[in-house]
């Protein structure tokens, strides 16, 4: 079985933010790939090892910054890459666009995602993917299995956990926890370097977004803090909760 | 034109709070205000969805809507926006109202704002406030072409009190069985006597500093005084002292309570963002150095075992 997944190169999740003309600034920001996707690189690579998967390409598409995402995960483990060139500005539906004509090509049987990017946090690309490709869609798993022609995901939907099956080929996508992906070993990364990426442009297509401003949220003050002995913090604490908040006590 | 929709987020006919606050925000405005609601016997919910604004309910009734899936849910809304052309359609930012609304905009070969916290709708435009970079960030959008789409937060918007006059228009079921593609095998309800953690109006959370299961059970004493929910941290929650749905913050849940009550959490980046835009954050903490007194409205540097037996005793007097 063939697993694609598609990964993107985020800021690290610890980044300060800061603007620069108007748009978020990437000046000495370390990069990562999204974490979401880490864990669907790292499962994918479980299936494999459990004779269930054969080959995983993973497939990005941006500038040629996404490179190292690709590389990270053939360190992982993952066979090939393919990095889909494209203005940095597309939007979640010029994305996906460009992401399902490439994986069309490769006719998978599997298409692995992370739910959610952890930069734009938009969770639409791979439920738009799925859409253009005809295949069903699992959000926020943390669990597959694949058997007789179905996969049987576990997902965290609203109010509890869910079993959903559905046919293959299929694409899904991760929550963190599911796994806890694996650091590339010396050797993995030695491999990755050898590892066949191929590079292919983007279809063209418009965005159906546009973004008007970028802006940073006003800061938090630091409001009142008490240091002192914890009868005194209690009583001060229930005062604040009971005066200020008004909570209504059971 | 049909004015704006709000997709009526509902399970066994119990509806969810955010979409009476999608209903009473748009309310406030001039145009016309619709609830769309897909499931079995679901006619009856047209008061109550009336009651919080809707001018109008469209009601898709049929076997094949009796539980959410994507696949006939999104085509039966595909053949809804083609015959009463709305101007803008609004689901909640939850795990259904993503999975559909991308799934719809794709189909449509339309833009999508997910997760927006606020919005600017009129005319047949919409302009969203979207939270990026987990909160660190915001990015004001404009949805171009026709329906505007978007994901809403839930807890943004206010309940309120202005009804609309709920007329039921009966939409002809466009789904087939074709459509729907995923079996739900089985689901296991978290159960909890407690509220939501995505909509409770207090949450009071756990994190490392709570060192157990003993300085769990004084958050869970606290939170039941104060009819809240439970939430933990990442190292609250990987410790096994807390179930994972309970995780707030960037790879967990965001929330936005009146007030959030942080014990024995640092305040990590990652935390925060999950909790940052609470409109009262009150943290417990040993260490005056934490990060979480940086946002907290207020804060006491004190061992929470001390502190949380002392607090619910005031607060019952
Ligand atoms: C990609 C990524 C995603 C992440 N997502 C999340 C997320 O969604 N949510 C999340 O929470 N974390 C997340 N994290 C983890 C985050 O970075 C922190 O590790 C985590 O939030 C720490 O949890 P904590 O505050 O409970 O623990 P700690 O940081 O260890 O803090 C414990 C605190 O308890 C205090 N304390 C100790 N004893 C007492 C006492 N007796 N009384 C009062 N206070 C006491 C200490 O002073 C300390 O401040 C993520 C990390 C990464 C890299």
């Amino acid at each position: 079985m063939k697993v694609i997944v598609c990964v993107k190169q985020t800021f690290d999740t610890e980044a300060k933010i800061e603007l620069k003309d108007g748009k978020i600034s990437d000046a000495g920001i370390n990069l990562i790939i999204n974490p979401y996707d880490e864990v669907a690189v790292e499962g994918a690579i479980q299936l494999k090892e459990k004779g269930v998967a054969t080959e995983i390409v993973v497939i990005t598409a941006g500038s040629d910054k996404g490179m190292d995402a690709i590389r990270t995960a053939l360190a992982m483990g993952a066979d090939r890459g393919i990095l889909v060139k494209q203005d940095t500005g597309a939007d979640e539906y010029a994305r996906a666009v460009a992401l399902a004509a490439a994986i069309k090509a490769e006719n998978p049987e599997l298409v692995l995602a992370g739910h959610v990017a952890a930069d734009d946090g938009s969770s639409q690309v791979p439920t738009r993917i799925a859409e253009i490709l005809g295949f069903p869609h699992v959000n926020v798993i943390t669990n597959i299995d694949i058997a007789g022609g179905k996969a049987t995901c576990t997902t965290e939907a609203d109010g509890g956990t869910a079993v959903i099956e559905v046919a293959i080929p299929a694409v899904v996508s991760s929550q963190v926890s599911w796994n806890e992906p694996r650091y590339p070993s010396m050797k993995g990364i030695m491999q990755a370097k050898k590892k066949p990426v191929a590079t292919v442009d983007a279809v063209a297509v418009d965005n159906k977004i546009k973004i008007v401003e970028v802006s940073l949220p006003a800061a938090k003050t630091a409001g009142i803090k008490i240091e002192d002995d914890a009868d005194v913090c209690a009583t001060k604490l229930a005062d604040w909760m009971k005066n200020t908040v008004k909570v209504e006590v059971k | 034109m049909a004015g704006t929709w709000v997709f009526v987020e509902q399970k066994d006919g119990n509806i969810r709070k955010v979409t009476f606050e999608m209903l009473s925000e748009l309310k406030k405005g001039g145009d016309e205000v619709s609830a769309v609601v897909f499931g079995k016997g679901v006619e009856g919910l047209a008061p109550e969805l009336a009651k919080f604004g809707a001018d109008k309910v469209y009601v898709a009734d049929d076997a094949i809507f009796a539980s959410y899936n994507t696949g006939a849910f999104v085509a039966q809304m595909a053949a809804m926006i083609k015959e009463f052309s709305p101007n803008a359609l609004l689901f909640a930012h939850s795990f259904n109202g993503r999975d559909m609304a991308s799934r719809l905009a794709q189909k449509l070969d339309a833009g999508l704002a997910t997760d927006a916290v606020a919005a600017d709708i009129s005319a047949g435009k919409g302009i969203f406030t979207r939270s990026i970079y987990a909160g660190k960030a915001l990015a004001k959008v404009e949805v171009t072409g026709s329906p505007v789409l978007a994901t809403i937060r839930p807890g943004v918007w206010e309940v309120g009190s202005t009804a609309g006059a709920g007329a039921v228009v009966k939409a002809a079921v466009a789904a087939t069985a074709g459509d729907v593609y995923q079996v739900e095998k089985s689901f296991a309800a978290t159960v909890s006597a407690r509220p939501d953690l995505a909509e409770a109006a207090v949450v009071v959370s756990g994190g490392r500093g709570c060192k157990g299961p003993d300085g769990i059970k004084l958050v869970e004493q606290l939170a039941d005084l104060l009819g809240a929910a439970v939430g933990g941290s990442r190292a609250s929650i990987d410790s096994g002292w807390l179930g994972h749905e309970l995780q707030v913050g960037q790879t967990g849940k965001v929330v936005l309570p009146n007030l959030y009550v942080a014990c024995g959490i640092s305040g990590a980046i990652q935390h925060l963002a999950g909790m940052s835009s609470s409109k009262f954050i009150a943290a417990i903490n040993t260490d005056t150095e934490a990060p979480i007194f940086n946002v907290s409205d207020f804060g006491v540097v004190s061992d929470l075992f001390k502190v949380i037996p002392i607090l619910v005793s005031e607060l019952k007097k």
